[in-house]
């Protein structure tokens, strides 16, 4: 690029990308830090408390990036913007792969804790229904022809759907008489006081590296989405030109 | 708003659905066509857990239909009519109200049907009845919504049950639990909280129907 030498051109670079560094940092501290750091030795559950720095980022992470989606949803309703659309696109599929992943390490570490890949439980249930209202998005979508109109109806079902899912999954489990899976009295995780310090360590970076690492998926599909698009569009003009 | 305009909108719908006699004969038939299936299937008396889970299992689907039919009947130029006419605000509301009244019946017919067929292992009935209730208005409020975004979609029923499914499913469990405890006895007090819960859903359906809807109204 004339006009600018590598050096600066690396700067911008990091300038700009900062995070992704970072979140690639944290991974590697949760990782090494995760499997190698001490954790108390509690009865049943032991060694795969460890699973924590894992299974509960990755769940919040998804709340988190299908929240991101619903705002975007929401702005694709009030200002008919594409882009608002392809950004929720993303946001739902970058939720699904995190909610299977969520949902691969919690069914591991059942197995280990309770004996059983699945229980009949509300909050695994919840992660079910997440899980298929979800993927019913994207069916929606992929039966819509029209670009607005799917974008459109994929909005109003996705904020419908987020808001009926989070009733579900955050209010429904603390009624329940009892849930096996932690955290139905409070905090849905575990309570602050449940942390010991010598996991919070490893903890906090872990949340921050995982939203992070959703954040980031998130963009990249939203680019790869974008340009299709353009593609899509330089290939109509080419035809009408020729045509 | 205007409640007139809702009100003429609603006996609209009751009138079109009366003169298709058929569309509403369907839906008895469908009812006491899966009832007896039933039936049939389990050979007489059945377990109470049994007889509950069947129970809404069975007003789930019919209500899936009905509710989709009833948004599917119309052609698209009458839209644009209704359209110049009334609000997105109201014509939802007419539709909401309309197919919680359909339910209500349904779900009195329906019950009547099941314990014909099935017996009535019922121990409270305020309770239920309560629960029945609230449940019908509840399929309705989240379902209408439902239907009005599968409708403008290709295949329609497909596409109202995969995205009907997951989001009905909360109120589900909530309704088979608590009537579940009803087949045990419990007393309208003793579930207060998970009603409580089931009013709450129900009206955060309905709010949100409301203003989500005038979004797939610009059609």
């Amino acid at each position: 690029m004339p006009g600018i030498n590598k050096n600066e051109h690396n700067m911008q670079t990091f300038r700009k990308h900062w995070w992704k560094f970072l979140g690639i940092l944290l991974i590697i501290w949760v990782i090494l830090g995760g499997f190698l750091f001490e954790v108390p030795d509690l009865p049943v559950i032991r060694q795969s408390i460890r699973n924590i720095y894992f299974h509960v980022g990755m769940w919040f992470g998804m709340i988190f990036i299908l929240f991101v989606g619903v705002v975007f949803s929401i702005r694709y309703l009030l200002t008919n913007d594409p882009e608002a659309d392809m950004k929720a696109f993303a946001a739902v599929r970058t939720g699904l792969l995190f909610g299977a992943l969520g949902l691969i390490t919690g069914m591991l570490w059942a197995k280990y804790t309770w004996g059983a890949f699945w229980v009949n439980d509300p909050k695994l249930n919840g992660a079910v229904v997440g899980m298929l209202t979800y993927l019913a998005y994207i069916v929606l979508r992929s039966s819509v022809e029209d670009q607005d109109k799917r974008a459109r109806l994929a909005a109003v079902y996705n904020v419908f759907a987020f808001v009926l899912f989070f009733v579900f999954i955050m209010v429904l489990p603390r009624t329940a008489s009892a849930s096996i899976h932690p955290g139905v009295d409070g905090n849905p995780a575990l309570a602050t006081g449940d942390l010991a310090p010598q996991m919070r360590i490893v903890f906090y970076p872990a949340m921050a590296g995982w939203f992070i690492m959703a954040w980031w998926l998130f963009t990249i599909l939203f680019r790869a989405e974008k340009l299709d698009a353009r593609i899509n569009e330089l290939k109509d003009n080419q035809h009408t030109e020729h045509g | 708003m205007q409640l007139r305009k809702i009100g003429a909108l609603i006996r609209k719908e009751a009138k079109l659905e009366w003169r298709q006699k058929y569309a509403l004969g369907g839906m008895l038939l469908y009812l006491i066509s899966t009832v007896f299936v039933a039936y049939l299937a389990f050979e007489g008396i059945i377990p109470g857990q049994t007889w509950n889970a069947l129970f809404w299992l069975i007003m789930l689907f019919a209500a899936m239909n009905s509710i989709l039919k009833s948004f599917m009947q119309e052609h698209e130029n009458r839209h644009l009519y209704y359209f110049s006419l009334v609000s997105a605000g109201e014509f939802m509301a007419a539709k909401m109200i309309y197919n919680a009244i359909l339910m209500l019946g349904l779900g009195i017919i329906g019950f009547l049907v099941f314990i014909s067929f099935m017996g009535n292992p019922l121990v409270a009935m305020p309770l239920f009845l309560l629960n029945m209730l609230l449940g019908m208005i509840g399929f309705a409020a989240i379902l209408s919504l439902i239907s009005a975004i599968a409708s403008r979609a290709k295949n329609n029923f497909t596409l109202m049950a995969v995205l009907g499914f997951p989001l009905i499913l909360p109120l589900l469990l909530l309704l088979i639990r608590v009537s579940s405890a009803g087949l045990h006895g419990a007393s309208v007090t003793d579930m207060a909280a998970d009603i409580l819960i089931i009013v709450l859903l129900i009206s955060i359906s309905i709010i949100l129907s409301m203003i989500l809807f005038p979004y797939i109204w610009r059609d």
